[in-house]
């Protein structure tokens, strides 16, 4: 101790170090480290909100300004997880108000956030700057009307993808005049109208503006206006893009892009009209991000666009973009790193485009950069997908979704076990991967002997016994989040890697072979986890304890059983028994 | 030993009902593979095939399986996964100068709320004047070229380009879709003086 250095001097190194995982590395030194770097840290990330408590959290780091939250799982975003599980946000507030009065920056995901959450946001904290909402639920624009009002610095307020409840009291206008701290204004997910002569106003004075995505309530003889007071935009989501074909609405367009030589991202484009696209083309050659999976545009115009855009990075894009499209994005798209491509019609019996796994194996041969991949499509062969791991061996993301569960290789009627094999075994740097298509216990043999660096699974319609789900859960050794839905995994593999959960954030499985009798065991041997069942039929104990359970969600915690579980999720934790009896 | 469950779209309880009978022994259709598809058939092709009820030899086998009604597949929660605001951007190619619809306000004197309606999915007046009956719940009358809408207390009119209140009949379509900003339904005395103008 009488070598260390004063605290004021570790605190000022520590203060240079920003990773969360440097941070929890940091704090595990000694115990005067531990002491020092709480005190000193200012940013927290909770993937899970129900892992810790808000007291816990406030007792350990008593000067956060910025707290990042998580809720509900992933399958949350399909409708897996049933209205009310939880992933309340109030409480976490509630506690903050009073904890941390200086907080700047909230981000939320997948979290029930009410109306009164967000007034008690907007008068709790004199410095709250940062709002950023994803996949959100439960409040209406009278909460964004009080964060308008009342954060009298606010920069960033993004919604992304949320559940808004349209209250039409013109929550835009609630920005008062002398607010001009906006550096990031983001509503596409909202349905309503907002004020256009307060948004003019709002984007005119907030002179700091570089991310602006509208609503398609928005019209596209706005956008120019909006254009003009922000030349210095670097992201802009449009509003809706169609309107008649009229010359000086488009040149006014055209001229108001011109006049935007920052961009860098677009998005929007809401029922996009082809005519108007080349208005954007002299700003092309700077777009590094384009969203069009709101645009159903055929791929001639797509393609178009495209080509204008040499730099690209990230494209999402409907599958109307087809094979050939992808064909066009290989050879003009040298930099591109991430490629998503939506269904714009899932729910047909038969292709509507001609979009199949050639349109990806082109991307992969022509993109050497490519990183991240989302595919939907009807088609997929082993051949393709060999082709694929072997022209990009960089990738780290995966996802790949065919239509039909259980759809085998094309060509071979063979299960694609091989192929994602494949993908497991080059793509050694691989961190998120969603299987789909014909697999048998095979694959995930392969990817529990390759997937070292595997941080999430998607798992769905695969697999043949507990074997596959035992493959995952003793070879994944970087394994965080689990996710599997209609697959035969059972009871063996989850009690024989009991301890394997602790070293995860989550598990999810629904619609598996879990009994309750293994789940209750698993509650009550693994104190350290929150076992959770759902079921909407009725508790698990009016069923014989053999029979499978509807779904079940495991996650690690401190904070034991939560107290907001809904009637219909039962926790198997030993206290949690004994309700039981 | 696989264990398949259907689910449908609403709360169905044979769809909870635990089912640990043999394998295939339930009535999913999920079980059969994609079916055997040449790579090589163009996407026209497979679609005609696959429309028409008389099937030939090379016909697609999943075809063989599906139930009379055409596109509604038993649809599984949360499958394809997408969210849902994502799941409605079909759109059945279109030339460019359909995909823009012309939308267009409805009023009608006495009732609160508006209505809002594309003028291009309607061939012409008899099917939009069909649509606006269903919709606001009243009867129009007999349109004639010189007495406009008889036998009604109400008449269709709309707002043109000039910003004129038109008597909604007398134009050939074509023309009155691209010059109506937005309709209204007049009622009462009103309505009844409109025709007799000219």
């Amino acid at each position: 101790m009488a070598y260390s250095f004063p605290e004021e001097v570790l605190e000022h190194v520590f203060s240079f170090i920003q990773d969360d995982k440097d941070r929890n590395a940091v704090s595990l030194v000694c115990k005067s480290w531990y002491e020092i770097e709480r005190w000193c840290r200012r940013r927290i990330f909770v993937g899970n909100c129900y892992a810790v408590s808000p007291r816990i959290v406030m007792r350990r780091f008593p000067e956060l300004r910025s707290v990042s939250l998580k809720g509900k799982p992933h399958f949350a975003d399909f409708n897996l997880v049933p209205e009310g599980w939880g992933g309340y946000v109030y409480p976490w507030i509630s506690a903050m108000a009073e904890a941390y009065p200086w907080l700047e920056e909230l981000r939320l995901k997948r979290m029930v956030v009410t109306d009164e959450a967000l007034e008690l946001i907007s008068r709790s904290f004199k410095n709250f700057s940062v709002l950023v909402l994803s996949s959100c639920e439960g409040f209406t624009t009278d909460g964004l009307a009080a964060i308008a009002a009342n954060c009298r610095n606010l920069r960033v307020l993004e919604l992304w993808e949320c559940e808004v409840d349209d209250r039409s009291g013109n929550w835009l206008s609630h920005f008062p005049e002398s607010c001009t701290s906006l550096v990031s204004l983001s509503f596409p997910c909202l349905d309503g109208e907002v004020s256009f002569s307060a948004l003019e106003r709002l984007v005119s004075r907030c002179t700091n503006l570089r991310t602006l995505r509208l609503n398609n309530s928005v019209p596209l003889d706005k956008l120019p206006n909006l254009l003009r007071r922000a030349p210095q935009l670097v992201d802009l989501g449009t509003g809706a893009y169609t309107a008649e074909l009229r010359p000086e609405l488009y040149s006014k367009l055209g001229d108001a892009f011109a006049g935007c030589k920052g961009l860098k991202s677009l998005s929007g484009f809401w029922e996009a009209v082809p005519s108007y696209l080349p208005a954007t083309y002299s700003i092309c050659a700077g777009i590094r991000s384009l969203n069009l999976s709101y645009a159903t545009i055929q791929s001639p115009d797509l393609v178009k666009l495209i080509r204008q855009c040499p730099n690209l990075q990230r494209l999402w894009v409907l599958d109307y973009i087809e094979d050939c499209g992808l064909n066009a994005l290989a050879t003009t798209c040298k930099d591109l790193q991430e490629l998503r491509v939506f269904p714009s019609d899932p729910f047909g019996v038969e292709a509507n485009v001609s979009l199949t796994e050639q349109g990806l194996v082109s991307v992969s041969e022509g993109c050497p950069k490519l990183q991240s991949v989302l595919y939907f499509c009807r088609q997929m062969s082993n051949a393709a997908l060999f082709t694929i791991a072997r022209n990009r061996p960089n990738l780290t993301r995966f996802r790949l979704c065919i239509i039909e569960p259980r759809a085998p290789d094309y060509l071979t009627l063979q299960p694609l076990d091989a192929g994602f094999g494949a993908i497991v075994e080059n793509c050694k740097d691989l961190q998120r991967l969603s299987l789909s298509g014909l697999l048998t216990d095979r694959v995930f043999e392969y990817i529990g002997t390759h997937a070292k660096k595997l941080e999430m699974l998607s798992i769905a319609f695969a697999g043949d016994s507990d074997l596959g789900l035992h493959h995952v859960l003793s070879g994944c050794n970087s394994l965080r989040k689990l996710e599997i839905r209609d697959c035969p995994f059972g009871d063996q593999a989850l009690l024989a890697n009991a301890s394997k959960l602790e070293t995860m954030r989550s598990l999810w499985m629904s619609s598996c072979s879990v009994s309750f009798e293994a789940c209750k065991l698993l509650g009550q041997k693994m104190p350290s986890l929150n076992v959770e069942v759902i079921d909407e039929r009725g508790s698990p104990e009016s069923r014989p304890e053999s029979l499978p359970i509807d779904k079940l969600y495991i996650y690690r915690t401190i904070a034991g059983p939560r107290c907001d579980m809904p009637s219909f999720v039962w926790n198997m934790g030993e206290r949690s028994a004994l309700r039981f009896s | 030993m696989e264990r398949t469950v259907t689910y449908e779209n609403d709360l169905n309880l044979k769809a909870t009902e635990l089912r640990l009978g043999l394998p295939g022994t339930d009535d999913s259709d999920k079980q059969t593979p994609s079916g055997v598809r040449s790579n090589k058939r163009t996407l026209s092709e497979t679609t005609e095939e696959c429309r028409s009820k008389s099937n030939s030899g090379t016909s697609d086998a999943r075809n063989d399986d599906t139930e009379t009604a055409p596109a509604a597949k038993a649809q599984v929660v949360g499958w394809p996964p997408i969210r849902s605001y994502r799941k409605n951007s079909f759109q059945p190619k279109k030339t460019e100068a359909e995909a823009a619809g012309i939308y267009v306000k409805v009023s009608m004197d006495g009732a609160p709320y508006l209505r809002k309606i594309d003028l291009k999915s309607y061939k012409g007046y008899p099917e939009l004047l069909k649509a606006l009956e269903n919709m606001f719940k009243f009867t129009i009358g007999q349109y004639s070229e010189r007495e406009g809408y008889n036998g009604s207390d109400y008449a269709p009119t709309y707002e043109d380009k000039d910003g004129d209140w038109m008597l909604v009949g007398d134009v050939p379509w074509e023309m009155f879709i691209s010059s109506c900003k937005r309709l209204r339904i007049m009622k009462g005395s009103e309505a009844r003086g409109l025709g007799s103008y000219v």
